[in-house]
């Protein structure tokens, strides 16, 4: 049955016979294509999604101060909020066991220069803490640490592209840069994940940023990372909780949402992923609709092939071929046009994907690709069925008499 | 060679039957040139795709080259026609996508035949049809005596032991018919068995015997003075 005359037979049908050849290969590796191409920009989507939160802890709530919205306790409306150092120490002394870090953030642009270079730079005081819930990774020197806090030393950790843009290729480790009005001596450098932007921001003691604003114990922002053993369910707990606190100590009430916002990235972060997984869901919907279109598609044609080859199949069991060569030359014959056209089609599908790379990430599609064992199983399972739908008229056709099929219209 | 007895056969049309062969006897010697002839509606095709073991009878005893052919089922009947018989149709029946060559070749392929040697036997058997240099040529590029004649020449190659011929010169012209009656008759002179159904007279007395069939019997069966085909060519 594989012998190599039985091969060429088939190579022989197949490319004298190029419509019905075209046509089913053509269903078999359109189809083939588009479910690869389709999960592929799935999943795609899914790495957007994870990209955007992936270079920040996701266990994070910023807290940020605003204004007001109704009059409370004697308090006028519209009043503007602010944070201070006692915010921080509040909360945590009352949430410590829940908290894994907490850290304030204080955001200013200044003109920064080093002999020659300058350029305007967002400078964040910070303490150590903020490390973590910016996933910072320190690539020379140190970051921030609490001694830095208690002397309110003039540190500076700069980004990646700060070195890159100021020093020339000088080490900055402990040269000194000006910032604003003050000399600043580098103690690190950093990068970040999150792209060009992040790598341009400065980190320094949030205490020396208070000190150089003559003193002041204004913070603008608190940034809390909860200790992520407590889940979901326990961060929104502990968002209320954290909220109810501060309104409390700001005199703000209860229903009054402008007072203070706390953004809740871990609810962020699920909502997204709820939303990627129901997209999800769908492609593979599609993608199964698809192949099941593909089968339908194959078994039609071979049903038509069969019909089509009726008195060929006739006359060739008038010379003598028995029902097991008819069945087995039409199956192999389908067998091999599905098989060769299902992976053309898959492996296009796979090279297209590949090359895209990030040329869609303003689609929101970041680095498509497609499990490899689900891009040939979804190919064998539609060849499998394509062979089976093809069984069936095969059958058929060899039970079929010679006398009937050889019969004149 | 062809031993039949009592043969008889119906077909369902609806809720009636229609018996066509009505028990019918009938015998055929080694290298005899046996013509079927009888109007339309006689059985005469019936009978030959019977003998084809194209169809199968509801009674009777058919044995062929001493064996018997009964109970067959689909790979024993495909074994048997590839082994005895060698088929020739009114409508030539050649696969259009095949070269002459790979047509006259097929049965050998399902004898399992190597390929070299099979193509070797394919040519030669063109060659004493006359169209060995038409070897490569589709059956779209022949004319209908060409076609028939790669037909013959397909059913010739297995070597079988007996030739069918349904209406062999049905579709082609007399002239085209007498060549391909000299060249059956020449397969015959060879020694070959060869049974002819046609409704034609004159084909029919270019064979040895002529066997009437009418409403499903035989009415009479002679032996006759055989015309040559050359004689018109």
């Amino acid at each position: 049955m594989f012998n190599r005359d039985t091969w060429k037979e088939i190579i022989d049908t197949i490319r004298k016979n190029k419509l019905r050849t075209f046509l089913t290969g053509f269903t078999m590796a359109i189809g083939i294509f588009i479910v690869v191409i389709l999960v592929g920009f799935t999943n795609g989507l899914q790495n957007t999604f994870e990209e955007f939160f992936g270079d920040d802890a996701t266990n994070t709530f910023f807290i940020f101060p605003g204004r007001t919205s109704m009059p409370y306790k004697g308090y006028k409306s519209n009043r503007s909020i602010r944070f201070d150092n006692s915010d921080l120490t509040d909360i945590k002394a009352n949430f410590e066991p829940l908290l894994e870090y907490i850290t304030p953030r204080i955001t200013r642009s200044n003109l920064v220069s080093y002999k020659g270079e300058s350029n305007n730079y967002t400078n964040r005081g910070v303490s150590p803490a903020h490390q973590f819930s910016e996933k910072t990774i320190i690539m020379k020197g140190r970051f921030i640490n609490e001694n830095d806090l208690k002397i309110k030393g003039k540190f500076a950790v700069i980004g990646r592209l700060v070195e890159q843009d100021l020093f020339n290729g000088e080490d900055p480790i402990g040269k000194y840069i000006t910032l604003g009005d003050s000399a600043f001596k580098v103690i690190g450098v950093f990068q970040d994940d999150g792209g060009d932007n992040e790598e341009r921001f400065i980190y320094i003691p949030y205490t020396t940023r208070q000190l150089i604003e003559k003193g002041t114990d204004r913070i603008e922002q608190i940034i809390v990372g909860f200790n992520p053993a407590i889940g979901y369910a326990g961060a929104m707990v502990l968002e209320k909780n954290i909220l109810k606190l501060l309104k409390d100590k700001k005199v703000i009430a209860r229903e009054d949402r402008s007072g203070i916002f706390i953004r809740n990235i871990a609810d962020e972060l699920k909502q997204n992923q709820q939303f990627a997984q129901v997209l999800g869901f769908i492609a593979l919907f599609f993608a199964i609709g698809t192949i099941i279109a593909g089968i339908i598609g194959v078994s039609n044609i071979m049903i038509f092939v069969v019909k089509e080859r009726t008195k060929e199949i006739g006359i060739r069991k008038a010379l003598g071929a028995t029902p097991r060569v008819v069945i087995s030359d039409i199956l192999l014959e389908a067998t091999t046009i599905t098989t060769l056209s299902g992976f053309s089609g898959m492996l296009a599908g796979l090279a297209i994907l590949q090359n895209l790379g990030d040329r869609l990430e303003d689609y929101f599609i970041t680095n498509p690709y497609i499990d490899m064992g689900f891009a040939f199983g979804a190919t064998i399972v539609l060849i499998f069925f394509g062979t089976i739908a093809g069984y069936v008229p095969a059958k058929r056709a060899a039970r079929i008499k010679p006398i009937i099929a050889l019969r004149d219209e | 060679m062809i031993e039949i007895k009592e043969l008889h056969k119906s077909y369902k049309m609806g809720s009636n039957s229609l018996h066509v062969l009505k028990g019918i006897n009938f015998s055929v010697e080694k290298g005899e040139l046996v013509a079927i002839m009888g109007s339309s509606g006689s059985g005469k095709s019936t009978l030959l795709n019977i003998l084809g073991m194209l169809d199968e009878a509801d009674e009777g005893i058919y044995t062929l080259d001493g064996v018997p052919i009964e109970n067959l089922n689909e790979t024993k009947a495909a074994e048997y026609r590839n082994k005895f018989l060698g088929f020739i149709f009114q409508s030539f029946n050649l696969i259009n996508y095949k070269s002459a060559k790979d047509n006259v070749a097929l049965p050998l392929f399902y004898q399992g035949m190597p390929r070299k040697e099979r193509n070797a036997m394919a040519l030669d058997y063109l060659e004493r049809v006359g169209l060995k240099p038409w070897a490569e040529h589709l059956p779209s590029e022949l004319s209908g005596g060409q076609k028939q004649r790669v037909a013959i020449a397909r059913a010739m190659a297995s070597q079988p032991k007996v030739l069918l011929a349904d209406e062999p010169t049905g579709a082609l012209d007399s002239r085209t018919s007498f060549e391909v009656m000299d060249l059956i008759q020449k397969i015959n002179d060879e020694g070959n068995t060869i049974l002819v159904v046609t409704h034609e007279k004159d084909i029919a007395h270019m064979c040895k015997r002529i066997v009437y069939l009418k409403d499903g019997v035989i009415v009479e069966d002679r032996i006759v003075d055989q015309v040559r085909a050359s004689s018109y060519v």
